[in-house]
């Protein structure tokens, strides 16, 4: 067996420290690097890490980008950017690092994106400082630590009171592995003020043939009255592997809901945690993952409910193929006094061959009497009464096949509310499920 | 203040019924695990050296392995040398011969828990197997049984008497190595049953162990042995109250299920050990590894427990579905109260072909209690055809309690279809008011909701524990409304 290395990480990190000089984010730094340190690579043994082994990534021996630009063609992004990019704004993350000059987007004064560090020494300090790696989530878990301690030309979004931003935030994050191994660590605060509304879009495409592990944090702070929509989008090569954190705390009341489909790729863990710290909080998330080959997908969410009345609902689907793995592990906690919550988590699995398989823990933590919450979580086959129905109408088993899993999968691509992206999905389905009309 | 508070108050502040001790001269060894205490247990017990090599082998695996930490359960770490390994009633023959022999202080215990072992002869028809602190006391029935190729006896007495099928059997389910509590019972085991059901032999009674901490500070580590073989049958009931103590004890027991071709077991369990008082002072840490092989094709074992007592639950007993065509249940009714903490639920590993298995559990927690189900449904890759359905569904009386549910699910074959359903809620208001409505007071609406709540489980227990197990669940209920 090939050994887990992680030493060099130090070197790396000091190097990386000594580059960007003093002022820039460096405790935030040290504070991640040293809480990787103390924790070290989550191993099996870790109840959050059962069924995804992320260790076995660093026996590989990784590049870590330095500062300065990270170039890339503008055909590749083209490549890797999902259609519709030119009616959005587009952000491009090369490497992990925001690139702003790839990247063509529309500020005003009620919407702006920078650079982490521009925010802090600029007029946002005082944003960064309030929000900027406060998540308990993020700070105790070693592969975010690993991500504090790399991050550098990290996101800034800031969307004003009132400002509904008119195009979609897409962030196209690509990974150059013609050289190196890649370990990438994209990191992004987005704040959505009060009654504000947003749409964020993010995909992964790594160009090159050898591996790249992109290690992400996204924090989004959910003021008011604001509407955000936060979709992932996971078609990556099978030596794209990501973990990727998307950790909203919702700070006043308001809406959210998350769509992740994950299509391709090698090892993925998402992790979606909905903090919901003000009264009467609403959130609902869904999530696909339609696997095939060897890919392993995990989805791992959250909903914490801090204070009364909030309102979860969760709804995850998988189809399994091939030698693929497909993990659900979502969790409810209410906190004691969080009174009248309601909160709903199903989980729905197909697995379509001998050789793949499905793991699912579906768990509820509940401190509060008041409350109504549910779970459900199947794994089995396609219906065969269903496939009887169509093959009696003089449908093939393939086509059949494919309508059932399509209706299937639709349950989840409906939620996507942005019409190009829906479509674009829906395209990798049919083409999944080779069925053409 | 009204009656109706009067009496509530009262029976809120009603006390643990079994929590007296029995003056009885006992005989213990010293505090503390060595490899000598390992010996002096063997010795006492006078048993065969492969026993006593078998005991070292998982003593000194014990002693490489640490507590584990992973479950939803807060205590203060235990310390292994302060317990009282072995404590045994004395008794002036090793063997009582009948019941006329047994020490009248003990059937005084008995009659006052409610098992009468003289009675129990002529009445109820149960045979009856009686553990207290570390020994087998007295069992009931053993001629009748013996007529049928039977083996109904304590653990040392099979040990004595029939070597070579414990030998045979012994580890075989639960391996000393399994986990940290397994292997500290191996080591110092003390008794405990063993059945033994011949080849297509239907048990013409339910066999039952009642087992019972007596002596201060000491451990219960007991160690049950059920064998069908082909064709057999048996229905087995245990049951355990412990006295009422400051201070923590520690029971830590094993047992084992084995089911031949066609064969079946049925395991109910009625637990009761002292819960601590209502701060969580003393009450029975109760760490059990409980384990049923359907080895043979078309076996079934069944697990049934109502879970009241203990400060602390820790147990899944489990069935490992190797057999083809061979099915596993659990039944759970757990119910919390004041400081309890319980982390309990099943593991169901598929493994054979066309296996099915069933869980229904039912969580109740009150007052400031935690009550956790933790299950794993587990399908390999042979395991064509595999069915489960499991369902857990847990009741908030009060607000200073919590629910929790941790079900995993691990599918490796197409061809299985699985399914899970849980949820948590409060008894609705709109039941109480209907029941209030009809002139039911309060406290007896919420017992007569919980008791259908928890009737699926409660119709799986045979005749004579369902009318105590009924009667248990209203009893500690009792004061944890309003």
């Amino acid at each position: 067996m090939d050994t887990i290395k992680t030493e060099y990480l130090k070197e790396k990190f000091n190097e990386l420290q000594s580059e960007t000089g003093a002022n820039n984010l460096q405790s935030w730094r040290n504070e991640g690097f040293r809480t990787f340190s103390e924790l070290g690579l989550p191993t099996r043994k870790n109840e959050e890490w059962k069924y995804t082994g992320v260790n076995r990534l660093f026996t590989r021996d990784f590049a870590i980008p330095h500062q300065g630009e990270d170039s890339i063609s503008a055909e590749i992004i083209s490549k890797a950017a999902i259609p519709g990019a030119s009616e959005m704004n587009h952000l491009v993350f090369v490497n992990g690092k925001f690139n702003k000059a790839l990247s063509h987007f529309e500020t005003s004064d009620d919407f702006e994106i920078c650079t982490i560090e521009e925010a802090y020494n600029g007029k946002f300090k005082e944003d960064v400082e309030t929000y900027f790696n406060k998540s308990s989530e993020v700070k105790k878990d070693s592969i975010h630590a690993l991500n504090t301690s790399f991050m550098y030309d990290s996101l800034f979004i800031k969307v004003k009171k009132g400002h509904t931003v008119p195009k979609p935030v897409y962030l196209n994050h690509i990974f150059d592995t013609t050289q190196n191994h890649l370990l990438a660590s994209p990191r992004s605060l987005i704040i959505v003020e009060e009654a504000a509304d947003v749409s964020i879009i993010e995909s992964y495409y790594t160009h090159g043939s050898m591996d790249s592990f992109s290690n992400e944090v996204v924090e989004i702070i959910a003021k008011e009255d604001c509407h955000i929509e936060a979709y992932k989008i996971q078609n990556d090569n099978p030596n794209g592997n990501h973990v990727g954190t998307t950790n909203i705390r919702q700070v006043g009341k308001c809406l959210v809901n998350t769509v992740v489909i994950s299509l391709n790729g090698g090892m993925i863990r998402n992790n979606t945690d909905i903090i919901m710290e003000k009264d009467a909080n609403e959130a609902h998330m869904y999530g696909l993952y339609f696997l095939k080959g060897h890919t392993h997908v995990d989805n791992h969410t959250l909903v914490d409910n801090q204070k009364p009345l909030c309102f979860s609902n969760e709804l995850y689907k998988g189809i399994v193929d091939d030698y693929a793995t497909g993990v659900f592990s979502g969790k409810i906690i209410v906190r004691p006094d969080a009174q009248k919550i309601n909160a709903y988590q199903s989980n729905k699995n197909i697995l379509l061959s001998a050789t793949g398989s499905v793991n699912s823990k579906p768990q509820l933590e509940i401190y509060a009497d008041d409350v109504k919450c549910s779970h459900g979580c199947t794994v089995g086959r396609l219906d065969e009464e269903a496939m009887f129905y169509l093959r009696a109408r003089g449908i093939d088993k393939d086509r059949a096949r494919a309508i059932l899993l399509k209706a299937f999968a639709d349950d989840i691509v409906d939620h996507i509310k942005l019409e190009a992206v829906k479509e674009y999905v829906e395209g990798l389905i049919a083409e999944r499920l080779e069925l053409h009309d | 203040m009204s009656d109706e508070m009067q009496l509530l108050e009262e029976r809120a502040n009603r006390e643990y019924e079994f929590g007296f001790t029995t003056e009885i001269e006992t005989d213990t060894i010293p505090k503390g695990l060595t490899e000598d205490t390992v010996r002096l247990i063997s010795k006492k017990k006078n048993e065969p050296e492969w026993l006593l090599e078998w005991r070292l082998k998982a003593y000194r695996h014990w002693k490489t392995l640490e507590m584990p930490k992973w479950a939803h359960l807060k205590y203060p770490e235990i310390d292994f040398q302060d317990i009282i390994y072995y404590a045994a009633p004395k008794t002036k023959k090793a063997q009582p011969g009948s019941l006329d022999e047994v020490d009248p202080e003990l059937l005084k215990t008995f009659d006052k828990l409610g098992i009468s072992l003289k009675e129990q002869k002529r009445l109820t028809g149960v045979a009856v197997d009686v553990v207290m602190d570390s020994v087998s006391v007295a069992t009931t029935f053993q001629k009748q049984l013996a007529e049928k190729g039977i083996i109904f006896c304590s653990m040392s007495e099979a040990i004595q008497k029939h070597p070579d099928l414990v030998r045979k059997y012994l580890g075989t389910v639960v391996p000393m190595t399994d986990n940290f509590f397994a292997a500290l019972n191996s080591a110092v085991f003390s008794d405990g049953s063993f059945c033994y059901i011949p080849k297509g032999v239907r048990c013409p009674m339910e066999l039952s162990t009642y087992f019972r901490i007596n002596q201060e500070n000491s451990g219960q580590f007991e160690r049950t042995l059920i064998v069908a073989e082909d064709g057999a049958y048996v229905s087995y009931l245990e049951g355990c109250t412990a006295p009422r103590r400051d201070e923590n004890q520690l029971h830590a027991a094993i047992v084992e299920i084995l089911a031949g071709d066609e064969a079946e077991v049925k395991y109910s369990t009625v637990q009761n050990w002292y819960p601590g008082d209502e701060n969580g002072v003393g009450g029975v840490y109760n760490f059990v590894t409980k384990r049923g092989m359907c080895r043979g094709h078309h076996s079934k074992i069944s697990w049934t427990q109502v879970e009241t007592g203990s400060a602390i639950t820790w147990k899944y007993p489990s069935v490992v579905l190797k057999g083809d065509y061979s099915v596993g249940e659990f039944y759970s009714v757990a119910l919390t109260t004041g400081a309890q903490q319980a982390d309990t639920g099943t593991k169901m590993n598929h493994i054979g072909k066309n296996t099915r298995s069933r869980i229904v559990s039912k969580g109740i927690s009150a007052g400031k209690s935690q009550n956790s189900y933790r299950g794993l449904v587990q399908v390999a890759k042979g395991a064509e055809n595999a069915r489960n359905f499991s369902q857990c569904d847990s009741l908030l009386l009060g607000d200073k309690c919590g629910a929790h549910t941790f079900p995993y699910i691990e599918s490796k074959n197409n061809t299985a279809v699985l399914e899970h359903e849980a949820t948590t809620s409060k008894i609705g208001e709109d039941q109480l008011f209907y029941c209030e409505q009809r002139g039911i007071d309060a406290e007896k609406a919420v017992a007569l909701i919980v008791t259908g709540f928890a009737k699926e489980v409660m119709q799986n227990l045979p005749m004579e524990f369902a009318v105590e197990a009924q009667k248990l669940l209203a009893v500690s209920l009792e004061g944890s409304v309003g």
